[in-house]
């Protein structure tokens, strides 16, 4: 075996300064962002109060209740789960499409080749984004006062919630329509009306359909846990099962939480599909 | 002014027509019967979800008269009249905001590390075995199709009340949500340079260390935070099962009908939740364009 001639690492360091003599600044820029991420991260274990005692007796807690959870059983309240799982559903569509039909005039508003004057954007674009910062079971919260305990709430909460992301994101699709279908339009006598009927509808409306299929997806998460607050579905079944400890129940409703969001998911997709065409998807 | 626009003859111009209507006539079928499914989709969905218009209506005054005392203050004033008395408990409140974003943190970056250990076991082109990619997988869906506030609910009860259990929550969720999207990453990377790491003999270790990573560190980090922005609002309602932050504080102040302390705390909440969003925006900004320039 012959021996490759090993380069002299000198003439190298010279060659390259840029690797071999990289500024001390640069060298330790990395080490100082690593240590100052996890400086913070045992700060906070301290601050939060971990220890190992605690970690080790909750594990333990936590292994005893997954052993009580086998094998999930529903008792004999499977016809209401079945109840609330359609309720969540419900909660998840309605909402949906609530704020999805708010959303769209809000949205001309927001997109910027509709509304150039940044004047009038700009409001409407923090209003947007404060909504959206405000958490769904918040939203649900401040709802449960308005109309009372219920689904309904819970719809009202994710029409809210998602109103401020719909009009973030439809605006987004509008300003990313191509102006030549609409130039076309002009060009050959169509009014604004037609404008807008004909040129920008068939651009965006497929993108649009999309982005509310895929919150219909995302919502019938959200709409699980809206229940905790008392907003109706599922979610109120599970918080109570939990509360009173009928682990082999709440397994139950998981799992039924988990078959449900993997067939809307399945759903979906194919609507999806269906409605963009495959070259978007790919 | 003259036209320039050439008229076809009528039979061709029928013909024409005639094919046209055809093919939009299925086209429309297809969409009002599309349309049709879905509004009976929605009358069935708005009986299920318990919807009474009459009720709405009757109370929707309820909602806007609601923004209108969370505007007031206790002796009457509108809120913004006395801001001392309006962010009366401010001490308390930035202590409980503090703790929340650092549920966050911590959260974030444990999950973030886990996920980082998981998800080249699961990504196609560095996952050492089938069977080994598949469970991981699945235990990474698991971990994020269940919402973070029901680990929450369950964490509550083993580990006790408290911020430890909110972190734990938003740990897993993490976990499954950075997990799916970091070996996404990887499936896209370029593999030359892997290639070229095994070549020289080098360990299954070595060829994610020096390979593989160098190529997506920046695409982790950039989700990292996104996830860290997206943790911070989760967190914020983690007190509402007893798992530490501001929450337990908004909960109580709406139960008990402290109007001005909820609009307070919604007010505050807002403001760091955006402060997160553009802080991480800037710093994923900087990550990016530093790529973009190489």
């Amino acid at each position: 075996m012959t021996r490759l001639p090993v380069p002299d690492s000198g003439d190298l360091r010279g060659r390259y300064p840029e690797v071999f003599d990289r500024p001390v600044s640069s060298r330790l820029a990395l080490p100082a962002m690593l240590l100052g991420a996890f400086g913070i991260f045992a700060f906070g274990l301290v601050e939060l109060e971990f220890s190992p005692a605690r970690m080790l007796a909750g594990l333990n807690q936590l292994g005893w209740i997954t052993m009580m959870m086998i094998p999930p059983d529903p008792g004999s309240s499977l016809p209401a789960y079945l109840v609330a799982l359609g309720e969540t559903l419900s909660i998840a569509l309605l909402g949906t499409t609530l704020a999805a039909v708010l959303a769209l005039p809000i949205s001309l508003l927001a997109a910027k080749n509709i509304v150039p004057s940044n004047i009038f954007r700009f409001p409407v674009r923090r209003f947007l984004d404060s909504i959206r910062g405000v958490d769904t079971l918040i939203w649900a919260l401040v709802w449960i006062n308005v109309v009372g305990l219920g689904p309904f709430a819970g719809v009202l909460a994710i029409a809210v919630s998602d109103f401020g992301a719909f009009g973030k994101l439809f605006s987004e699709a509008i300003e990313g329509a191509d102006r030549k279908q609409v130039e076309g339009i002009r060009a050959s006598g169509g009014n604004a009306l037609h404008e807008i009927r004909f040129g920008l509808m068939p651009q965006v409306l497929p993108v649009i359909a999309g982005q509310v299929l895929y919150f219909i997806e995302s919502n019938t998460r959200s709409a699980t846990i809206i229940g905790i607050v008392g907003a109706g579905g599922i979610g109120l079944q599970l918080a109570e099962q939990i509360r009173v400890l009928e682990w082999q129940k709440v397994s139950f409703l998981i799992l039924m939480i988990l078959v449900a969001v993997a067939a809307i998911d399945w759903i979906s997709g194919k609507l999806r599909f269906a409605i963009i065409g495959k070259r978007a998807v790919a | 002014m003259t036209s320039a626009v050439s008229i076809l003859p009528d039979q061709q111009l029928a013909q024409l027509n005639d094919a046209y209507r055809k093919a939009v006539a299925r086209k429309r079928l297809r969409m009002t019967l599309a349309t049709a499914v879905f509004f009976a989709a929605l009358v069935i969905a708005a009986i299920g979800a318990e919807v009474h218009p009459v009720t709405f209506v009757n109370k929707i005054g309820n909602f806007v008269s609601y923004f209108d005392r969370i505007a007031t203050l206790e002796s009457g004033a509108r809120v913004w009249s006395d801001i001392g008395e309006w962010f009366w408990g401010w001490r308390k409140w930035l202590a409980l905001l503090g703790e929340t974003i650092l549920i966050s943190y911590v959260g974030t970056l444990a999950g973030a590390i886990l996920a980082f250990a998981l998800n080249f076991l699961a990504a196609e082109n560095t996952s050492p075995a089938p069977w080994l990619r598949f469970a991981i997988r699945r235990l990474m869906e698991f971990c994020r199709t269940v919402p973070d506030i029901v680990f929450a609910l369950i964490f509550v009860i083993a580990f006790g009340l408290g911020p430890m259990a909110g972190v734990l929550a938003i740990m897993i969720h993490s976990v499954g949500a950075l997990g799916k999207l970091y070996s996404e990453i990887v499936e896209n990377i370029d593999m030359k340079p892997v290639e070229g790491v095994r070549s020289t003999g080098a360990s299954w270790i070595s060829c994610i260390r020096f390979a593989v990573v160098p190529q997506v560190a920046a695409g982790f980090a950039s989700y990292t935070l996104l996830r860290f922005e997206i943790n911070v609002r989760g967190a914020s309602v983690m007190g509402f099962v007893g798992a530490g932050g501001i929450g337990q504080e908004l909960v109580v102040a709406v139960r008990k009908f402290f109007y001005s302390d909820v609009s307070a705390i919604l007010l505050m909440i807002i403001v760091t939740v955006f402060l997160i969003d553009i802080g991480t925006g800037w710093a994923r900004g900087r990550l990016f364009g530093k790529e973009a320039r190489a």
